[in-house]
């Protein structure tokens, strides 16, 4: 047991392995316990900390689980509606140029109700950051069945289990926008362990670097669980995810800059 | 400096009144009748002198989402579209609504419903004064009679909205849009570089985050932010109505109408006193707020009212809701682009109200 006195000593700056980033608000996180969303919400503020770009950003959080990510950045944000997230940051970019733009999108929103706003936002490489957290269903409204939804998945729109035959296969939007000339950077990453946030982190730290270079739209995949919608444990979800998630949705760059692939 | 006179197209001066009012932006998609603003702006290129933005977005709901993403930056922005598209813009603009954005959206009319006709029609009255999309908002409508107010209007609307922060529809219908008028156009503005304090434009250490929203999951909250809504559109039903009287002062019949039909029974007023009927006509130039203290002021001077537009009758009932019970008042209109004449207006008033 350590004395009261103990923990001063304790309690000193030089011990310090963690803090929590200035960016990042003291409201109490809306998701789930286990969710991915507030380890991506929070590497996120940590990037824009770091990269001291709090005076710069304007983030726009549409519709989904997400939608209250202006209630834990302490950033400019706007709430969009359903799918509008890449048409409102293709504005905020077009007349505020020195800013740094980001979205932050679910896959029902990016990849089914907004597939146009975000083919035709990277199609004209608009200079922003598009952060697609894909945890194949629709988690807000309750586990429906999402374009990326895999293939023989349950949701409570696919009772039993996604039948492409009638319901589609799921969508790869990563792999779409990354064919279209107006991307400049295209990776998919997980937030699920610590190896996996720092790849991340460094992936959006990049996303801020290109953005200054104006080269076009940088977009970057988080696959991740939604242990509510999948009903499973958070620990059954990250574990799952692994086994099922990524073999469909393999993580890594699926387009760097020319530069950088040269060096 | 002094105005400067054109011959121009309704949908042109709309552009061309843009550029000079200092607009910061403009998101639209190629619609008929209203495509030449669109084309007018692109050959404009007013990017080069005066920085303004235009963008051919991928879809109306695109569109409206700009107009949502550059308003909530405090910019002056707008977008014009006609009646398919405004359908579509529709949930954006309860959002700009709910959100309490200044923004102008321009509807140049055509008939419907579906993909109607791209000739002229006022059936788009229910949608744009009595909200059009979810929720308990209004937009400030106002409705232009002329290729003069297409422009004056532009940088009047953008004053209202800024002013009441709210969006603001500019309702014109094919006619106005295509017909060719002489025009005196206000000099060129600068753009503004005015940052407002509600706006996101990047949070700076001397202020707290800004946050544009529409969402309170809180029903008190919903509620009260409902209340203050309401308290504004009064504000605005207080402040902000607009006509224009022709002949009323000794009227004993009385026309409402508004845009292309205004235009329309201006004539029929002159033919019926022609033969001797007393006739007038009042013009809404705003449609919400509408004039409706000055028709009921009306209505107990004159023996029946007329409402005359383009569609089944939209405005008639509120003309009606006006009026109340006081004296007659009908609807008289051709639908599916067809434009009213002015005679077989006045022979409708005369079989209807004057003959009954
Ligand atoms: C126009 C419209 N349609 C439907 C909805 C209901 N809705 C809210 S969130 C959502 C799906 C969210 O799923 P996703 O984008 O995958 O994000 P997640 O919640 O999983 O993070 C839907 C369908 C809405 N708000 N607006
Ligand atoms: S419903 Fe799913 S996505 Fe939404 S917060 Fe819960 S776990 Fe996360």
């Amino acid at each position: 047991m350590i004395e009261a006195t103990g923990i001063k000593n304790i309690i000193k700056p030089e011990n310090l392995v963690y803090k929590k980033s200035s960016v990042m608000t003291d409201n109490v996180l809306s998701y789930c316990p286990g969710c991915g969303h507030g380890t991506a919400n929070r590497i996120l503020a940590e990037v824009i900390e770091e990269m001291g770009i709090q005076s710069k950003t304007i983030g726009v959080s549409p519709v989904g689980c997400s939608v209250l990510l202006y209630n834990f950045l302490d950033v400019d944000m706007q709430e969009a509606a359903h799918g509008r997230a890449p048409a409102v940051a293709t504005a905020i970019k077009r007349l505020i140029p020195d800013s740094f733009v980001f979205t932050y999108q679910g896959d029902g929103d990016l990849a089914a109700i907004g597939t146009a706003e975000t083919i035709h936002a990277c199609n004209r490489g608009e200079n922003i950051l598009i952060i697609f957290v894909n945890n194949g269903i629709y988690g807000m409204t309750g586990g429906q069945m999402a374009p990326t939804t895999l293939p023989g998945m349950k949701s409570s729109t696919s009772p039993a289990g996604r039948d492409v035959k009638t319901m589609g296969n799921p969508l790869k939007m990563t792999e779409i926008v990354a064919t279209l000339p107006g991307t400049y950077y295209v990776t998919r990453q997980s937030v699920h362990t610590p190896a996996n946030v720092r790849k991340t982190k460094k992936a959006i730290r990049k996303a801020v670097e290109y953005q200054k270079l104006d080269r076009g739209t940088c977009f970057i995949e988080i696959v991740s669980n939604c242990n509510s919608g999948w009903k499973m444990t958070p620990v059954q979800a990250n574990k799952w995810m692994e086994e099922t998630m990524f073999p469909y949705y393999p993580l890594g760059d699926i387009k760097v800059p020319v530069e950088e692939s040269v060096k | 400096m002094k105005k400067e006179l054109r011959l121009m197209k309704g949908n042109e001066a709309i552009a061309e009144a843009a550029i000079r009012a200092g607009t910061d932006g403009y998101f639209g998609y190629p619609i008929t009748p209203q495509s030449e603003i669109l084309e007018y702006l692109m050959e404009a290129n007013p990017y080069e002198t005066t920085g303004m933005v235009v963008l051919q977005a991928e879809s109306e709901v695109a569109a409206i989402n700009m107009v949502y993403g550059g308003a909530a930056c405090g910019k002056k922005v707008m977008t014009s579209s006609s009646s398919p598209g405004i359908s579509l813009k529709q949930e954006g603009i309860s959002y700009i609504a709910g959100a309490e954005l200044p923004c102008l959206i321009v509807n140049v009319a055509r008939g419907g419903p579906g993909l109607g006709t791209i000739q002229p029609a006022q059936s788009d009255y229910f949608q744009s004064v009595k909200g059009g999309g979810h929720g308990d908002y209004h937009l400030i409508v106002l409705a232009p009679a002329s290729v003069q107010e297409m422009a004056d209007f532009v940088e009047l609307g953008f004053d209202l909205a800024f002013k009441y922060r709210n969006p603001v529809l500019i309702l014109s219908d094919g006619a106005i849009g295509q017909m060719m008028e002489k025009v005196y156009l206000n000099p060129p503005k600068p753009r503004s570089s005015e940052i407002l304090e509600w706006a996101t434009t990047g949070k700076p250490t001397t202020r707290e985050r800004n946050i544009i929203t529409s969402l309170d999951l809180d029903p008190n909250g919903q509620e009260n932010f409902n209340l203050k809504l309401q308290a504004k559109y009064e504000n605005i039903r207080k402040n902000e109505v607009r006509y224009e009287e022709f002949q009323c002062d000794d009227a004993q019949y009385l026309l409402v109408a508004y845009g292309t039909s205004a235009r329309v029974c201006q004539k029929s007023v002159q033919i019926a006193r022609e033969q001797g009927l007393k006739v007038g006509l009042l013009r809404p130039i705003t449609l919400f707020p509408f004039p409706s203290e000055r028709i009921s002021e009306l209505s107990d001077r004159v023996r029946g009212i007329l409402s005359v537009e383009m569609s089944a009758g939209q405005m008639v009932e509120d003309v009606q809701l006006s009026v109340g019970c006081k004296v007659p008042v009908k609807h008289f209109g051709r639908m599916g682009g067809i434009v009213t004449t002015p005679d077989e207006v006045v022979d409708f008033l005369k079989l209807n109200i004057i003959g009954g």
